[in-house]
């Protein structure tokens, strides 16, 4: 319905602006043409890769679970549930509880932990932010292996915890007996929060710095204590933080392997030894498929109860 | 059209050099350009204007060939555009965000054109550094991008385009990222460029005031359609409809029948208006047509209501009313009189500010009388 | 609303937590928790006694010890080659992973991108565990003369390492204007040509980040290498773990820290040119 020198009259149309600017200016994947030269050149060198060097050697191993062991190497694939049922024994079933045992106990240490910790950070002035997450990220960077021979330094009869509290007892004229630090479930559990403290402060410290601080002194102002603003305002409101900083402790923690192995004593192997030990020295594969498959789906589980969790809460990245 | 404005100073040649036809293209469910014609000129300096949204930008991107149309066809020098890509179209585009890549030297920007097209490296050069001189960056060729400001980057997106002599160039909002001093200062460089060059220019720009200074034809747009094509003058005086009347500039429109029709003249009884208008013009319409008469503010003329003799029931194009708000722009004010107590009953008089603000003629509550002239407004029916 | 006014600028705001001192004596308990044992590792590196108790003295000579240690010297050589060959290969995936993901839509590309993130969160040790088994069963050639015999462990790096240079250069590729795109387009450039010119350089920095990261998850691998190589293709981290068992010796130390600096370094690098991508975001 309108006039113009050399135009043929349109349909008029009742939508909406079309999002002109938001096309032009936006994302790649929105005007791309479709050029399916390029498109298989670029997917498939990384999908062969990723099948044939990592989805099959998955698949073997899950076709391995069911298999039986027929004299030193063999193995016959019958399709048998044995190997996971005996996962269930009561010996591995312990091992498994005491896996997710130690997990827990680390998680929860990290997070008594890692909590003040992140406040700390968040809450220090501007120039010492960078600074205090840098010092805590820097140790991450360290071999883990050399972490832990650290740990065993650290923590040995002959090491200087033991070194330093003998010094500090004689100076008081204290008897002394060195404390057992080392080979144990407690020295496991030291070294996985050693190890994995940066894992939970940095989510925490990325969901507390988002917070408004003025919902804080809105707290106290109307009346509630430090502890009470503490606990009603700052906690609820670190949840997804809480969340990813949980995981992300828990799930390796679980699958570990070193820090069990050279700090734990011989009632404190978890999982991956466990693991380790059928294909290194029990030679017993199927078995030892099962329970690497029991713990990727222990794993997967992990995973689902986080995005269940975390749905609605504004998503942190998926990492 | 109505009203011959005569030739204004850049009289393009009269040869369609792109022929745009009923052009379509929709995204998914969203119709973004809806049917459009076109003819543009070769040499001219033409320019697409609309609110955001109207399609103009993806109008231009068409024309470069970086989307493909949905239904119609573009024709450039004759040639059917259809089959030819991006690469190999003789157009070549200023982007909005300039698009100078970043790793190379200014010298190898402008001559990035050439080289993919295996010109030889000696060549290229020699025509960069004249591509550069063109624009007035003469010896800035081995400066990188990040060393140069906003203004003098846009000068390597237009050297590097026009190297290839395209025989179209497309500008997508040139004005746009400039700060107001430099924005003029560009407008009547680009101009200059153009006559220089001699080819045609084609600008994407929602800024009416840049389109009314620079091109030679304009299209408006709104919603995917063009509204009408005219120089900007003619635009500006004979607006063919209402979008149009009130995108560009601002403009009073008084909603009315027609009731006669007399030769030249139109008789409208408009509703706010005791008194009905008389307008001349080219174009009339039947008795009994709905229309809008579209008045620009400083096309009224404003006096004090004295008292003195009382308006007549029969006196035509004038109006009583009270000032009811004054916006004070410096060279001119604008002055809110109510004519009705509707809220549609507010009308726009621009007044130039010839005396001190102390001196105004006009207060807040002053009873005055808006006439103009019968040829000082338009009937739009649309 | 509470004021802080300059009266009370002397105590800590009700805010200012960390200007208390309950937490400053929080943070450095933790940051002492968290350096000591390296620190003193360094440290002791350089001790003239064989206990690593007490410092007796300053010495080079565990370093020199280690130098000379065949074994050692010979797994950092493995160790490298390695990292660079798994390097260059996950720089080329993960290239073209990012590329092929941020560039196209496809059916269940959420499934695909669902797989390429699997190397990252699955266990270390199942994954170990994959590639011994695969090896194994389809009959991987060993006995192999160096450096081929490093093969096995080379591609399981390579299998756990691009999906990481894919994450990085993904994020490096959101930033891409797509006019510079259109633009060389636009100047009559082919579709590989405007790969070439315009994305390619664009992707530079998060390839050259990626890269770095993939070396030193290659270098400081310890589990799925563990799984993957024998006795004629020992690693760095693997030697120093069969020497950990033994005993803790100022030779071990040594070694350590070297790798040690090495990967700090490395990172330390990645980390400045992300920061330097991120901050001339505009390119």
């Amino acid at each position: 319905m309108w006039s113009g020198s050399t135009m043929t009259p349109g349909r008029v149309f009742s939508r909406p602006e079309p999002p002109e600017v938001g096309l032009a200016g936006g994302g790649a994947v929105a005007r791309q043409r479709k050029h399916p030269l390029v498109f298989w050149v670029s997917a498939l060198p990384p999908s062969l890769w990723l099948f044939g060097f990592f989805l099959a050697p998955l698949a073997i191993v899950w076709v391995l679970s069911f298999g039986e062991k027929r004299g030193l190497i063999d193995v016959e694939i019958t399709w048998t549930l044995a190997n996971y049922v005996r996962a269930l024994d009561p010996l591995y079933l312990g091992v498994v509880a005491k896996s997710l045992w130690i997990s827990g106990v680390t998680t929860v240490l990290c997070l008594m932990i890692g909590l003040p910790v992140a406040l700390g950070i968040v809450f220090a002035p501007g120039r010492w932010k960078p600074i205090l997450l840098f010092l805590v990220i820097l140790p991450f960077w360290t071999n883990l292996l050399i972490r832990t021979y650290a740990l065993i330094a650290v923590l040995r009869t002959r090491g200087y915890v033991n070194f330093t509290l003998e010094w500090g007892a004689d100076t008081l004229g204290l008897p002394f007996e060195p404390l057992a630090l080392l080979y144990n479930n407690a020295a496991v559990v030291i070294g996985l929060v050693y190890v994995h403290l940066p894992f939970m402060v940095l989510p925490l410290y990325a969901a507390l710095d988002r917070m408004d601080k003025l919902l804080i002194e809105a707290a106290l102002d109307l009346g509630a204590s430090q502890l009470r603003a503490f606990v009603t305002i700052v906690v609820p409101l670190a949840v997804p933080g809480i969340i990813s900083g949980v995981i992300l402790v828990f799930i390796p923690a679980l699958g570990s392997y070193l820090i069990p192995d050279l700090l734990g004593g011989t009632d404190s192997q978890m999982i991956a030894n466990v693991i380790e030990r059928q294909f290194k020295r029990a030679n017993d594969w199927p078995f030892g498929a099962a329970l690497s498959f029991l713990l990727m789906y222990l794993t997967f589980g992990a995973l689902a109860i986080r995005s269940v969790l975390a749905k609605g809460d504004g998503g942190l990245e998926a990492k | 059209m109505t009203g011959d404005l005569g030739s204004e100073n850049r009289t393009p040649a009269d040869k369609a050099i792109i022929r745009i036809n009923s052009l379509s293209k929709n995204f998914g469910t969203i119709q973004a350009v809806d049917g459009v014609s076109l003819e543009i000129q070769a040499g001219e300096f033409f320019a697409l204007l609309g609110p955001s949204g109207c399609g103009k930008t993806t109008l231009l991107r068409m024309l470069a060939g970086l989307e493909t149309p949905s239904a119609g066809s573009i024709i450039i020098d004759g040639e059917d555009m259809s089959r030819v890509p991006a690469n190999r179209r003789p157009v070549n585009t200023v982007f909005q965000s300039y698009a100078v890549f970043p790793h190379l030297s200014v010298l190898d920007n402008v001559g990035y054109g050439l080289k993919v097209t295996g010109i030889r490296a000696v060549e290229v050069r020699d025509r960069a550094e004249a591509a550069l001189d063109l624009v007035k960056l003469e010896g800035y060729g081995a400066r990188m991008p990040d060393q140069l400001s906003g203004g003098q980057r846009q000068r390597v997106a237009l050297a590097r385009a026009l190297i290839k002599r395209p025989k179209v160039l497309l500008l997508d909002e040139p004005l746009s990222a400039l700060d107001a001093k430099l924005r003029e200062a560009m407008r009547h460089e680009l101009v200059n460029l153009q006559e220089t060059v001699g080819i045609t220019f084609i600008i994407v720009t929602h800024d009416q005031e840049e389109a009314l200074s620079m091109a030679d034809r304009i299209a408006v747009m709104d919603r995917g359609c063009v509204r009408q094509v005219a120089p900007p003058a003619q635009l500006y005086e004979f607006p063919t409809n209402r979008f149009v009347a009130d995108f560009i500039g601002s403009v009073n429109l008084l909603e009315g029948i027609v009731s006669a029709v007399d030769g030249a003249e139109m008789t409208v009884q408009a509703a706010l208006l005791a008194a009905p208008l008389r307008i001349v013009q080219d174009k009339r319409f039947v008795p009994g047509t709905k229309v809008w008469v579209a008045i620009r503010p400083e096309k009224i003329n404003m006096t004090k209501l004295e008292t003195g003799p009382t308006l007549r029931l029969d006196d035509n194009n004038q109006v009583e009313g009270i000032v009811e708000e004054i916006t004070y722009l410096g060279d001119f004010s604008i002055y809110h009189v109510r004519i009705a107590d509707r809220p549609e009953g507010l009308v726009k008089v621009a007044v130039p500010n010839f005396d001190r603000a102390t001196l105004r003629p006009f207060i807040w509550e002053d009873r005055v009388i808006l006439r103009w002239n019968p040829n000082s407004g338009v009937v739009l029916d649309s | 609303m509470k004021v802080r006014d300059n009266a009370r600028r002397i105590q800590p705001g009700p805010l200012e937590y960390t200007r208390q001192a309950w937490m400053r004596m929080i943070l450095l308990a933790t940051f002492v928790f968290l350096y000591t044992p390296i620190a003193t590792l360094v440290a002791f590196s350089f001790n003239d006694s064989r206990r690593n108790i007490v410092w007796r003295g300053f010495t080079t000579k565990y370093y020199e010890k280690a130098l000379a240690n065949d074994g050692l010297i010979e797994a950092f050589v493995n160790s490298l080659s390695i990292a660079f060959v798994s390097t260059f290969i996950s720089i080329i995936l993960g290239a073209m992973t990012a590329f092929m993901l941020w560039r196209f839509r496809f059916p269940l590309k959420p499934l695909y991108e669902g797989a390429v993130t699997l190397p990252i969160v699955i266990p270390e040790i199942c994954m170990g565990v994959a590639m011994l088994v695969f090896f194994a069963r389809i009959g991987w050639p060993t006995g192999l003369p160096w450096p081929l015999n490093l093969g096995q462990i080379a591609i399981a790096h390579v299998s756990f390492s691009f999906p990481f240079v894919a994450v990085v250069v993904r994020a490096r590729l959101a930033s891409f204007n797509p006019e510079i795109a259109e633009a060389a387009r636009d100047l009559g450039a082919g579709e590989w040509a405007v790969m070439r010119d315009a994305v390619i350089p664009h992707m530079r920095p998060g390839l050259l980040a990626g890269g770095l990261l993939a070396f030193t998850l290659s270098l400081d691998d310890f589990v799925i290498t563990f799984f993957t190589s024998g006795p004629e293709s020992v690693t760095f981290p693997v030697k120093v773990y069969s020497m950990v068992r033994f005993s803790v010796t100022p030779e071990v130390n040594a070694a350590s820290t070297v790798l040690v600096v090495i990967t700090v370094t490395v990172t330390a690098l990645a980390l400045w040119i992300q920061n330097k991508q991120s901050s001339e975001a505009r390119g």
